[in-house]
């Protein structure tokens, strides 16, 4: 797979000389990939300098991870060349992309540590295969804090094991090993997703002395307060090509995300319903220790969008609606009858179902087929006397396959042969599938591409009437394209309401990014 | 083709063993010998099919052969020492196996214990404890008691009717009550665990248990309720035993465990199901039965009995997850 792109790299070798950079600078000129008929990188130029940030930003499905993993070694380039400080580069694995230079740090942290070894061990794992046959801890462990000092980290104690530590302290390890190699590319994919204030300034003074230290830096992030903070200069993606450099301080980051969504798409016309009776009143809802008591209405019929960064408190206002995890204050009342879910079962026998996200980890029961997938919690429908009516479970499935749009052979697929989109109109679909009284959508677009977002999307509105929607949505666009309603949260309570008609953009990004301590120490 | 193999491969295997046998080992077809296996595999089989019920919700349980010895020395002990009858014994044996399986499952939900370790724990706490109270001796009538005198309770016949009973069935006095035990247990576990919303839950839990308690499954209540089922079956299979042998053995039931572990392992090659499934336990020991009972009419020596369940096992697990590629955990 990577042979094209090798000969590709080695006439790039003799042009190198002819470019205005300097030897550090990574380049990137023509890259493109497709997957089938899917073409996902459509000619990404990019330079990447050394001793710069540069931030990526792209709405989901814009190609970003399939840039990183060209650039890690997982995927080769279709065309297109890159050069590595002057020199082509085409990893055929990631362990050749690290033998050359190109560190990468993924969101799922524990790819880079080794959790039941102590933090000395992992800090000197690469060197361990070529060393000698007995350890001497002693000089393992000198030579981890020489390590760990090469990054400015004196306080790590070298004898904790690893599954001890924190999120922030693993990606520290992992960074500060991988640093160990003096690596030219440094890829941060969203660092921050899992980390709290304090971990975070942490890993952004990191960042900043190995940016000092002069690696290349290419920082990943939809959160706004990480841009801020550490863009030297800001690339946005869109589908498969760049739409947008910004390289002038102050840093345009309104633009940058605008040139992110783009306007290529025609907008979806939201039409407002009438408010009908209100489904859900929720009172002075406390969800974490220090936050602000908020109330929350949502009516039969509205639409209602929540959105946020991550971590803003989406997902826990969706486990205490679901009885996933009771508010620690505040109280809910569903049709005007007291609301205390003590479980999902109690949440799923007062009508109130949650499409959670993270399909695979949350949703999808891989050894299912469609049909299973899709009468999970409804089982009680499809039996009598406990025992089931496959007959009753196709019928559902067949229609919720036909309503929702699954591109399969029959219901009797197994999910797995199924796409990420697909999956995700089942396990959408299978909550659709019954009436409710609410119905809440934790990222129902998560991972899947335009077309079926808006499949989707026209799903859930053509099924709302009668039933309050609250559809929770960390990208602002996929909220401006469901909603009646849309909320913002930050720091685990609701800052901010509009009305989707005519909304004031700038204001709601405003409420978004820059609630007050957006990036401040919390209570927690 | 390769489908085919996966799907039929174990099945026709077991078929060309049947025709194999039937050929070379006179006397292998008929009514006696196919009692003689079922026989031979209904303690086994009725233990393997609850340890197919844990498996089922992604569990394992280590205790199910020391479950079996204990009801066996309990339902001894209950009528040889205190005399009591076979209905009492009986239910005795069933309440303690149902509380070792509250137990286990308690740990291993509640208390977060691995599956594994908790109920190794277990295996080893009531291998223990099962020979406490006789100081470690068989128990029979007769036998002298720690404090003096001899022990003056008999097996109740009704009891032991449930390991010697033969119903008629085609030739009179043909068929044991434990084979139609197995039977019944087998058909039971298949229905709960295929047709109804019960089993549909577990398995469910054991594919992926987040999903399934965000759909609204009480999956805590499921996984304990699998290993109290395991737990009940074990219990039933050393109320067989007993009634068998007519004394409280201390060293039999010694290979209860690995055989029952091997049949629901096996049985995840039949029909290429990929998973533990009620059917294919049953079929995995009969096969078990079918070979043994086959090689020894042939005389095979006995002492290659553990090397010929291993490769059967082996050549299972390779159908399984080689052949269909399929990455899982079957232990």
């Amino acid at each position: 797979m990577t042979n094209g792109n090798r000969s590709l790299g080695r006439d790039g070798r003799n042009r190198a000389g002819a470019n205005f950079v300097t030897d550090r600078t990574i380049r990137l000129d023509g890259v493109r990939k497709a997957f089938g008929r899917n073409a996902v990188l459509r000619g990404i130029d990019l330079e990447l300098p050394a001793g710069t940030i540069t931030v990526l930003m792209g709405a989901n499905g814009a190609g970003k991870s399939t840039l990183v993993k060209i650039l890690c070694g997982v995927h080769g380039a279709d065309a297109g060349r890159i050069l590595l400080g002057g020199q082509p580069f085409a990893p055929a694995s990631p362990s050749d992309a690290l033998a050359s230079g190109v560190v990468t740090v993924h969101q799922n942290i524990n790819d880079g540590v080794v959790p039941g070894l102590d933090v000395a061990t992992n800090l000197v794992l690469d060197e361990l295969p070529r060393g000698a046959l007995f350890l001497n801890q002693r000089a393992i462990r000198a030579r981890a804090r020489a390590i760990a000092a090469q990054v400015g980290l004196h306080d790590l104690d070298m004898r904790a094991e690893v599954r001890h530590l924190g999120l922030a302290e693993r990606q520290m390890v992992a960074i500060a090993r991988a640093m160990a190699r003096s690596p030219r590319l440094l890829i941060l994919d969203e660092p921050t997703s899992s980390l709290s204030a304090v971990e975070a300034e942490r890993l952004f003074a990191l960042v900043e002395r190995l940016r000092a230290k002069g690696v290349a830096i290419l920082y990943i992030s939809h959160r706004m307060g990480d841009i801020r903070r550490l863009a030297d200069r800001i690339v946005a993606m869109r589908d498969g090509a760049i739409s947008g450099r910004f390289e002038r301080a102050p840093l345009d980051i309104e633009s940058a995300v605008r040139a992110m969504l783009g306007h290529a798409m025609a907008e979806v016309r939201i039409d407002i319903p009438a408010p009908g009776a209100p489904v859900l009143e929720a009172r002075g809802l406390v969800l974490r220790p220090g936050a602000r008591a908020f109330d929350l209405d949502a009516r039969a019929g509205e639409v209602l969008a929540v959105t946020g960064l991550v971590g803003s408190g989406k997902s826990a206002l969706a486990g205490a609606l679901f009885g996933v995890a009771l508010p620690l204050a505040g109280a809910m009342r569903l049709d005007g009858a007291d609301y205390v879910p003590a479980s999902p079962g109690d949440a799923v026998a007062r009508g109130v179902f949650l499409s959670p996200k993270d399909r695979l980890q949350n949703a999808v029961v891989r050894d299912f087929d469609i049909t299973r997938n899709l009468t999970l919690p409804f089982l009680r429908r499809h039996a009598s006397g406990g025992f089931l009516s496959r007959r009753s479970e196709r019928t559902a499935a067949r229609a919720v396959v036909a309503e929702m749009g699954v591109v399969c052979q029959s219901p009797g697929d197994p999910i797995t042969t199924l796409s990420g989109g697909n999956q995700q109109k089942v396990v959408v679909g299978r909550w659709l599938s019954q009436p409710s009284r609410l119905l809440i959508l934790d990222e129902p677009f998560q991972g899947v591409d335009i077309q079926a977002r808006r499949d989707i999307g026209a799903r859930i509105r053509a099924t709302a009437p009668g039933r309050a929607t609250i559809v929770l949505a960390t990208e602002i666009d996929e909220a401006l394209e469901i909603a009646d309603r849309i909320l913002v949260m930050s720091e685990g309570t609701v800052v901010g309401e509009h009305v989707n008609r005519g909304i004031d953009l700038g204001r709601l990004m405003a409420q978004v990014v820059d609630a007050p301590g957006a990036r401040a120490v919390t209570a927690e | 083709m390769r489908d085919f193999a996966i799907r039929y491969g174990f099945l026709i295997l077991m078929i060309g063993l049947i025709v194999v046998f039937g050929l070379s080992a006179p006397g292998f077809l008929t009514p006696q010998s196919a009692v003689f296996i079922l026989q031979s595999v209904a303690i086994t089989g009725i233990l393997a099919l609850g340890v197919t019920c844990t498996m089922v919700v992604d569990g394992f349980d280590l205790s199910i052969g020391a479950v079996a010895t204990s009801a066996l020395m309990l339902s001894a002990y209950a009528q040889v020492i205190w005399g009591l009858g076979a209905i009492e014994a009986v239910l005795m044996c069933l309440a303690m196996g149902a509380a070792v399986g509250l137990a286990n499952g308690v740990m291993i939900v509640k208390l977060r214990v691995p599956d594994l370790l908790a109920t190794l724990g277990m295996m080893f706490v009531l291998i223990g404890l099962q020979r406490i109270p006789t100081q470690g001796n068989s128990i029979s009538t007769g036998m002298a008691l720690p404090g003096g005198g001899s022990a003056t309770g008999t097996f109740d016949p009704l009891f032991l009717a449930l390991g010697r009973l033969r119903l008629d069935f085609i030739l009179p006095r043909l068929l044991p009550l434990s084979v139609v035990m197995l039977l019944v247990i087998a058909l039971l576990v298949w229905v709960f665990l295929e047709t109804t919303r019960h089993g549909r839950l577990m398995y469910a839990i054991g594919s992926n248990a987040q999903a399934a308690a965000l759909a609204g499954t009480n999956v805590d209540r499921y996984r304990i309720a699998a290993y109290v089922i395991s737990g009940t079956l074990a219990s039933v299979g050393g109320v067989l035993l007993a009634a068998r042998l007519g004394r409280g053995d201390v060293a039999s039931g010694n290979n209860l465990l690995l055989d029952a572990v091997a049949a629901a392992l096996i049985g995840f090659a039949v029909l290429g199901a990929g998973k533990p499934n009620a059917f294919g336990t049953a079929i995995g020991a009969l096969f078990v039965g079918i070979l043994l009972q086959g090689l020894t009419m042939l005389n095979a020596p006995y002492y290659t009995q553990d090397f010929i369940k291993g490769a059967v096992l082996i050549v299972a697990l390779v159908f399984t997850f080689a052949l269909s590629g399929r990455a899982g955990r079957p232990a």
